[in-house]
């Protein structure tokens, strides 16, 4: 019997977990308010109120004992929105280097702009397809660009550590192709000069990267002339003219991309039709914000993976440190609840006290950790070496509000388990027992 | 060891209690585990005899940009160097782009540079004298279900052939078995094929090199040696970085991702809850056994007996729920490694792990017990006895 109710209990908790996961925030609000209704409104809820009210005043006196559930829960919490920060954050800044109003035009097949090549004829032909927005002049919005990598040496290393950068060599036309790349620091490069700008991701990683400075890409100098700040993917390259990269890359007149800016998204369709049409292309289009959200799939996925087994495993540790202290508690306050059963109170309001009482302090550990967590990483910057990039790409870890709700989510449900099964143990002793219990 | 029983006794006094504290700190240690083992291989990468003995030698520019082929014989002309090969990135994808696959352009010695690799003699001969062979590693091969002869097509993610077509066809005629299975390693996820072969289909190649690979004869020698091939195209337009392979693999390592700060920031959080967690079941035990201990002090076991209980009875719990915890993640690792078809390739939990695994929780159940221990050394038999 015993037996059955306790598999009973666990599938009920199967269940409702499963739904709670997908319970959006209003979803818990409403929740609240229901719980809060029903404990002001009704007899047995008044009762209920009572009795937790009178759990949660005894709080004080087992501090030691409370505190393992907070500070549990607050450290599976925080891990695991630090963890899901740094997907979040990725992915982020990948997803704002596209937008849906340009597009990216690669050889056919290519998983991405490092390992496509367009020769020339296709780059001239790309700009002449329809949709495209034009400048005043009436010349097509169009970068033609070349993707590759340097070696350059990393910030605070020794003289041989180097790291891998991306090169952007970009056309005349990008400024407008992509606007929101604005110069903070010192100026544009001369096209035809061996001169490069920086975005500020890049700066703040390898060394040299200041407006005046010379590095070294193979045996050429060339010059840093200003700094740039797009806010996404961007930050982590170098940018430099086209075709001076071409030469120093051996690339001759080929690119590896072509970015246009649509005269609006809804050219998109007639854009991608006109270039497919083409026999004389074998090319493949996005637009550029589906680009970059490709791009960062598989990465974001392994670091949220990560999170939540991480996540789960800590949560089980703390799962079963709340069960020991609550347990604890309600053997402690055996005699009590017994006297309360003795004197008329029913099960229901002790079960809906007891999970309250560790409810309440597993959202104080949720809401700990999160804003440790907020404290602690959000902006924290971290870097890697991306998908279908060939160079670092550092990354701010961002904690949203709807990470924070995603952690607080976890603190409830774990404070739920934890305080389930102590709940039904000290609704179903036997009064007679629990009252000549010491 | 004569109050083992006593010990014992005393931590099973409360079975509930113990056992939901034993499964916390399973986890704990199981979670340890499993993370020192991804930091190990991360560590460990390219840290072998042969990966020190090996030189990579790449473009100064970035490891994108290719060499020409003629420098591999000037490379062999370097004194010290055993045995110079080369390869170029193939990026090839079996069926979807997705499923990537490791795969270079290689000259037939490859396989030579590499003892890890385990290829038959006779297998080593087809490949040789088969065009368009292909040698796939084990754990490959069993992830598409490929057999010895099969014709499989492969596409490039970055070459195609002369045609313009993304796709290639291969022969598998030999399969590459890992020599050490316990290290870890991607040599049983290769693919190599034949540099002629690529460099003749493909017309975006033309004649370039990925990057050599250079046997040195003496190790002590291999910076020397690396000096000397970088000297042979210095002030060229291909000037190159060589590098000893541990020190090229450990640089990638560092770049890829802060490994040792993510574990160690992670370690931090669950060992602080696990302190205070098992602290805190340590600190009701001996509360609630304040009349037990004194009725021992009374008996005659000294202060220190009754201090040194207490604390061999932290030291066990943390003990005995951290082997458990190690024990399952050395049986899970591999599962989980096995499992991910060879897209997650762990090293098992080693003894490293063990040790340092061990230290932490004689560590852990010192600090866990040290208060109530004392506190169980200075209880004052009258006090307690009379429950005040």
């Amino acid at each position: 019997m015993k037996f059955l109710i306790n598999l009973g209990l666990l599938i009920l908790l199967a269940a409702l977990i499963a739904g709670w996961v997908l319970v959006p925030w209003w979803g818990a609000v409403a929740l609240a308010v229901v719980v809060a209704a029903w404990m002001l409104f009704t007899r047995r809820g008044k009762q209920a109120a009572s009795v937790t009210a009178v759990g949660v005043s005894t709080l004080r006196q087992r501090l030691g004992s409370a505190s393992v559930i907070v500070i549990g829960i607050a450290g599976v919490v925080g891990v695991l929105v630090a963890l899901l920060a740094m997907a979040e954050g990725y992915s982020q800044t990948l997803r704002k280097t596209g937008s849906a109003d340009t597009a990216i035009v690669m050889r056919g097949s290519s998983a991405s702009e490092v390992m496509s090549v367009l020769d020339h004829d296709s780059v001239v032909l790309v700009p002449q397809a329809e949709g495209i927005a034009q400048d005043a002049k009436g010349k097509p919005l169009a970068s033609p660009e070349l993707v590759v990598a340097a070696n350059l040496p990393i910030k605070g290393g020794t003289a041989d550590d180097e790291g891998s950068v991306q090169l952007r060599g970009v056309g005349e036309q990008v400024w407008a192709v992509r606007p929101e790349v604005k110069i903070i620091e010192g100026r544009k490069f001369n096209p035809g000069m061996r001169e490069l700008i920086v975005g500020k991701g890049a700066a703040k990683q390898f060394a040299g990267m200041v407006p005046g400075h010379e590095i070294r890409l193979g045996n050429q100098a060339w010059t840093v002339v200003g700094v740039f700040a797009a806010d996404n993917a961007m930050d982590s390259e170098l940018w430099g003219d086209a075709s001076v990269v071409g030469d120093t890359y051996r690339r001759g007149s080929s690119r590896a991309s072509v970015t246009v800016k649509l005269a609006d998204p809804s050219k998109y369709a007639a854009f991608k039709s006109s270039l497919e049409g083409n026999p004389q292309l074998k090319v493949d289009v996005d637009t550029t914000l589906n680009y970059f959200n490709k791009q960062s799939e598989g990465t974001a996925k392994v670091i949220r993976i990560m999170g939540i087994v991480v996540g789960l495993i800590m949560a089980i540790g703390a799962m079963f440190g709340a069960l020991n202290t609550m347990f604890a508690a309600v053997a402690a306050r055996a005699r009590e609840i017994a006297t309360l059963r003795a004197i008329g109170f029913r099960g229901l309001p002790v079960v809906v006290a007891i999970m309250l009482e560790t409810m309440l302090l597993a959202l104080i550990g949720g809401v700990i950790g999160g804003l440790l967590a907020w404290v602690i990483f959000n902006g924290y910057s971290a870097s890697t070496l991306a998908q279908g990039t060939v160079g670092q790409l550092s990354f701010e870890l961002k904690v949203t509000g709807a990470l924070l709700w995603t952690g607080i989510k976890w603190a409830l449900a774990i404070g739920f388990i934890g305080g389930l099964f102590p709940a039904v143990r000290a609704a179903r002793l036997p009064v007679t027992t629990a009252l000549r219990e010491l | 060891m004569k109050y083992l029983h006593l010990i014992w006794a005393a931590l099973f006094r409360r079975k509930t209690r113990t056992i939901l504290t034993l499964v916390s700190i399973i986890t704990a240690f199981l979670l340890f585990g499993m993370l020192d083992a991804v930091r190990t291989s991360f560590n460990q990468a390219g840290q072998s005899a042969n990966g020190a003995q090996r030189l990579q030698t790449g473009s100064k520019l970035s490891f994108i940009q290719t060499l020409p082929s003629s420098l591999g014989a000037q490379i062999a002309q370097v004194p010290g160097v055993k045995m110079v090969t080369y390869a170029n990135w193939f990026g090839g994808a079996y069926q979807d782009p997705h499923n990537q696959v490791f795969s270079f352009a290689v000259d037939n010695n490859y396989v030579d540079l590499y003892p890890e690799m385990d290829v038959s003699a006779a297998e080593r001969k087809a490949f040789d004298d088969t065009r368009t062979g292909i040698l796939v590693g084990e754990k490959l091969a069993k992830r598409f279900g490929w057999k010895l002869g099969d014709k499989i097509p492969m596409q490039s993610t970055i070459f195609p052939n002369r045609q313009g077509d993304k796709n290639w066809s291969f022969d598998i005629v030999g399969i590459i078995h890992s020599k050490d299975k316990k290290a870890g390693g991607f040599y049983d996820q290769l693919m190599l094929l034949h540099w002629k072969y690529f460099d003749e289909t493909t017309p975006y190649n033309q004649g370039s090199v990925g990057w050599y690979v250079t046997r040195v004869t003496d190790v002590n020698q291999a910076d020397r040696v690396a000096k000397a091939i970088d000297a042979i195209s210095a002030n060229s337009d291909h000037e190159t970085r060589t590098q000893t392979e541990q020190a090229a693999t450990a640089s990638w390592m560092k770049q890829l991702a802060d490994i040792g700060l993510i574990v160690g920031s992670i370690m931090g959080a669950v060992f602080f809850t696990l302190l205070l967690l098992s602290g805190n079941t340590m600190m009701q035990a001996v509360r609630e056994r304040t009349s037990e201990l004194a009725v021992l002090k009374t008996i005659g076991f000294s202060s220190g007996s009754v201090l040194g209980m207490v604390l061999a009875e932290s030291i066990l719990l943390v003990l005995l729920g951290g082997v458990i915890g190690l024990g399952l993640a050395t049986v899970m690792v591999p599962a989980v490694a096995a499992g991910s078809g060879g897209m997650l390739n762990l090293p098992g939990v080693g003894a490293n792990s063990w040790v340092l695994g061990l230290v932490l929780m004689v560590a852990i159940g010192l600090l866990v017990g040290l208060l109530p221990a004392l506190r169980a050394m200075r209880l004052n038999i009258v006090d307690a006895l009379a429950g005040r």
